[in-house]
Parts: C-alpha cells; structure tokens; sequence
C-alpha cells in the first residue's frame, strides 16, 4: 500500500490506527476550464501530469480532456486513475444508451448520468474534479461544473483542478463581468474566448507549480469538436 | 446423440430469453430498487471518510456546502428562502446554486450542508413520491414524503452524510413544514432556518413575523432574512431565491442579488462604478 502513498509526506491516514492504512488516492493535478458561448464551447487543459504532492513530473503530455461518443468534452483533473476509470465508465454507459434508444444521449442527459456515476461513490469517491462541456438540445454552449460526489451546476466560464482558484476569478472578470456592483455580461465571440482561454493558462503556469508543458483546447461547435494545441512555459 | 443436441438447443434458447429480457423488458426488482452504492474495504468507514475529507490529506475531498436557508407558515401558505453560495472550504465555488429543490409540482427541499447529498437524495425522493402516486391514485402527504426521505437516510447514519432540509408542501392537512438531517432528526413545525448563517435568519423572522402577514409582506420578511444572514454570515451570500406554497403547489416568486438588496435595505441609492472607487 506504500507505493499508493505520495513521496515526502507525513500525513499517515487516521485508519493506520484501526488495523488499516488505506489510502487510494494520489494527485495528479493539472487544470481544466470550459467557457460557453451562444452557439459553441471551449474546453481546455494543460498536459502536465505530476506526482502527488512531490514536485515530480510524470510527463509533459498526457491530455486529461476526452471526446466522448456524443459529441460533449469531459476533462478531468486530480487522481489520474480515477479520472480513466469514470471516463471508462461513462463511455460504457453511452454506448449502452445508443444501443437501447438507437441515438445518442444529450449532453444535458449526461450531465444528470455523471452527477449519479460521481455520488454511486459517494462513499468511496473518485478523486476527480470534472468539467464537462457541449452542446444543450438547442445548440447553445453549455459547460457544467461538479464537485468529487455529484454536486452540478451548468455555468458560463468555469475553471477547476489545481489552477482552478487561480483561473476563476480572471473568468468571472472576463466572461461573467462580475463587477463590485452588479454583472455587465456581454456576448463573447470565438476567437474572445479562445484569447481569454490561452491568457488563464499562460497565466495560470506563472504561479501553479502542477500547470503547465501545453494548452489543449477542445472547441466543440455542430459540425464537431476541434483540436488545438499550445505551448505553455516547461519549468 | 439427440440428448447432447437438446442440450445444445436448450441452452441457446435460453441465451436468447436472456438476452431479450435484458434489452426490452423492465426490470421491476432493479428498477424500484432503493440506490446503492460502492464501498471501499476498510474496518471503519467513518475514519476513512474523515481521512479523505480532512484538510491535511494530500489528496483531499472537497465537498460543496449550502448555508443560509428558512422556511415558515403564515395565513397563506408557505414561504421558503434560500442564499446560493456554495463554498468548499474558504473557497467560493459558485454563487448560483439552487438552494431550494423542486421535488415535484407539490414538494419543495432545501439545501445545508453537502451540496450533493440533498439534490440526490431529493431527486431520489421525487421518483419515490412519483411511484407512490401511481400505486395510490393520490398524492402522497408532506407528512410522508418527509419520512420517506428520513428513513432513506437513517440507512446511512454515521457514514458522513450531511444534510439539514426542510421538507415543505400543500397536502389534504394544509401547509406543512417538516426539518429532516442525516442524523435522522424528523420534526413538523411552523419555522426553521437551516445552515450558518440560521441564527441570523432567526433573529429578523422572529422580529418581523406575524401570522397573519399578507403575501408581500411574508415576502419580504423571507427576502431581509435572508439577506441578513448573508451579511454577518461569511459562508452564505451571492442571490435569494424565493418560492411560496400554495394550495394549487408552489410558485417561484423571485432571485434577487444581495448586493442590490443591501442598498435597497439601507434606503440609499447604489453607487455608480465610477464613484465607487473613491469610497472607502
């Protein structure tokens, strides 16, 4: 059970006294941010994959964002295995659906199906924070926001994983408008976000120590999901 | 020969039966069946919850929570109220939550505490108040519904959820309020305030209350309430939301910024962007 530990810890899980000492989860951070927009969706992360809370780097490209069979974007950050494991699980679970209903399930649908999957573990959770972005059943950007046990929201902009504290605010400037007293939202176009994008991960690099190596953006519009790829600092 | 060739047919027979069950037909034991859930292999459960969602674990579980929330009776009816911020830790994750959960056209939740604990097992609720009225050919009673959810509960007690709700609904008795948590407490009262930033709330409802308050007023009391909590209470704050039961079900009567509503309270006009620079 060692090797689960993270290096340069001292923490010893509490159950160590109870005759157990398991402790299932490392970090393996990173950032995820989806933004909506009227007709299209940017979802985003880095590539950096580290080791816990050790400042060892696994890899510099492991993308952590994953197309899935109906057209919406999942990205996930934290425990890197729990994240492959819910994405497994979800992939399962569409295709069940298109077989059943002879379509493919809505993003909104989905939404609700990876609030349940993420509470079936309310006792044994995924260590994972998600984001999910596509399309609603009208063709509007839609980006839900989770927390490890299935709390959901749908929202504008929203940032989470390691840099997420750091990128949420710069989003609720940006795209909410979030002033001291009251909110000036504007539309955005494409190209807005996708600067207002690069500029949270650029900026997001300079400070989080578990951000960085590359940008992925996923633009997901009806004709599909779009593959960028940027360069972020490697230090 | 024969034998070993009905057992070859048999056998597909069956495969196919069982194949057709699992794609077309309903499975009634499954399908009523009460959630379940994965649990890891640990002596004590409890220890590894507290393990996981401690703030010194290296991979800590951070869970959304709801704060500032009341419910009360009056001449005509219901009125229920609810802050939007959710926070994990000192952490402001939105400030937009639907504190108040819409169980059915007749039913209404609350949210305290675990975020995700009261919209699931409210959503569960719904489907379980949905199939009681398809057996009974009537609505079930807030009476009821509120027990199911308890029960539901009591099943998980001392294994970490959190939850504080109150349950609140028209039914053939009248207007009915019953708080239910996760340490399986069930009570029916007139008034109740839910999470942090409640004994704020408490405080102006039992001030301004009166029974017979007519509608705008009973509005408004549940509007300052809850405003207030969210300025002494650091854990609640963002918009109130307001539903009033009815007889004929609830209605959704508003969300309001609590900023716009600070300066409304206070009887001065709300600074310009400009100005407000200068102040302070």
């Amino acid at each position: 059970m060692d090797s689960f530990l993270p290096v340069q810890v001292s923490w010893t899980p509490q159950t160590a006294a109870s005759g157990s000492d398991f402790y299932p989860y490392t970090n393996n951070a990173g950032t995820v941010a989806g933004i909506s927009g009227g007709d299209f969706c940017v979802m985003a992360a880095d590539t950096r994959q580290s080791f816990g809370v050790g400042y060892l780097i696994n890899t510099r490209y492991q993308p952590k964002m994953f197309k899935l069979s109906n057209g919406s974007v999942l990205g996930t950050s934290g425990f890197y295995a729990d994240g492959l494991t819910l994405i497994k699980r979800i992939n399962q679970r569409l295709e069940w659906y298109k077989h059943a209903h002879d379509k493919e399930m809505s993003t909104p649908a989905l939404a609700q199906l990876l609030s349940i999957t993420l509470y079936s573990k309310r006792f044994f959770p995924y260590y994972a924070r998600v984001l999910l972005g596509g399309l609603d059943l009208e063709g509007h950007g839609v980006v839900y926001g989770y927390d490890s046990i299935g709390s959901y929201e749908p929202c504008l902009a929203r940032a989470t994983g390691s840099g997420g504290s750091l990128i949420q605010p710069f989003l609720d400037n940006q795209i909410y408008r979030k002033t001291p007293l009251g909110i000036l939202q504007a539309p955005h176009t494409l190209d807005q976000v996708k600067a207002v994008m690069r500029d949270s991960f650029t900026s997001a690099t300079e400070r989080d120590i578990q951000t960085g190596d590359y940008l992925e953006l996923f633009i997901i519009t009806a004709q599909g999901v779009d593959v960028e790829k940027y360069d972020l600092r490697k230090d | 020969m024969n034998s070993i060739l009905n057992e070859f047919k048999s056998t597909s027979a069956l495969c196919e039966e069982e194949l057709h069950d699992s794609l077309y037909d309903w499975d009634t034991a499954n399908g009523f069946a009460l959630p379940t859930f994965e649990f890891p292999a640990v002596h004590n459960l409890n220890r590894f919850m507290k393990d996981i969602t401690s703030a010194s674990a290296p991979c800590q579980i951070e869970i959304q929570h709801g704060t500032t929330t009341l419910a009360f009776k009056f001449k005509s009816g219901v009125i229920v109220a609810a802050d939007s911020r959710a926070s994990q830790g000192n952490y402001v994750s939105t400030s937009s939550v639907k504190k108040i959960i819409e169980i059915n056209p007749f039913l209404l939740g609350t949210m305290a505490g675990g975020a995700a604990d009261c919209t699931f097992w409210q959503r569960e609720l719904g489907r379980q108040c949905r199939l009681y009225e398809l057996r009974n050919k009537e609505r079930i009673s807030v009476a009821a519904a509120s027990k199911l959810l308890a029960n539901m509960i009591y099943r998980y007690k001392g294994m970490g959820l959190s939850m504080g709700t109150m349950v609140t609904g028209w039914d053939k008795t009248g207007p009915k309020i019953f708080y239910v948590d996760s340490d399986g407490t069930r009570v029916d009262g007139e008034l109740f305030s839910v999470g942090s930033g409640s004994p704020f709330a408490y405080g102006i409802i039992d001030n301004g209350f009166d029974f017979d308050l007519d509608v705008p007023s009973a509005i408004d009391l549940g509007k300052r309430a809850i405003y207030h909590a969210t300025h002494r209470d650091g854990a609640s704050g963002g918009t109130v939301n307001l539903y009033h039961v009815k007889p004929d079900g609830w209605a959704r009567i508003g969300r309001w910024d609590v900023e716009d509503l600070h300066w409304e309270f206070q009887d001065q006009p709300k600074p310009s962007p400009i100005n407000s620079s200068v102040i302070g």
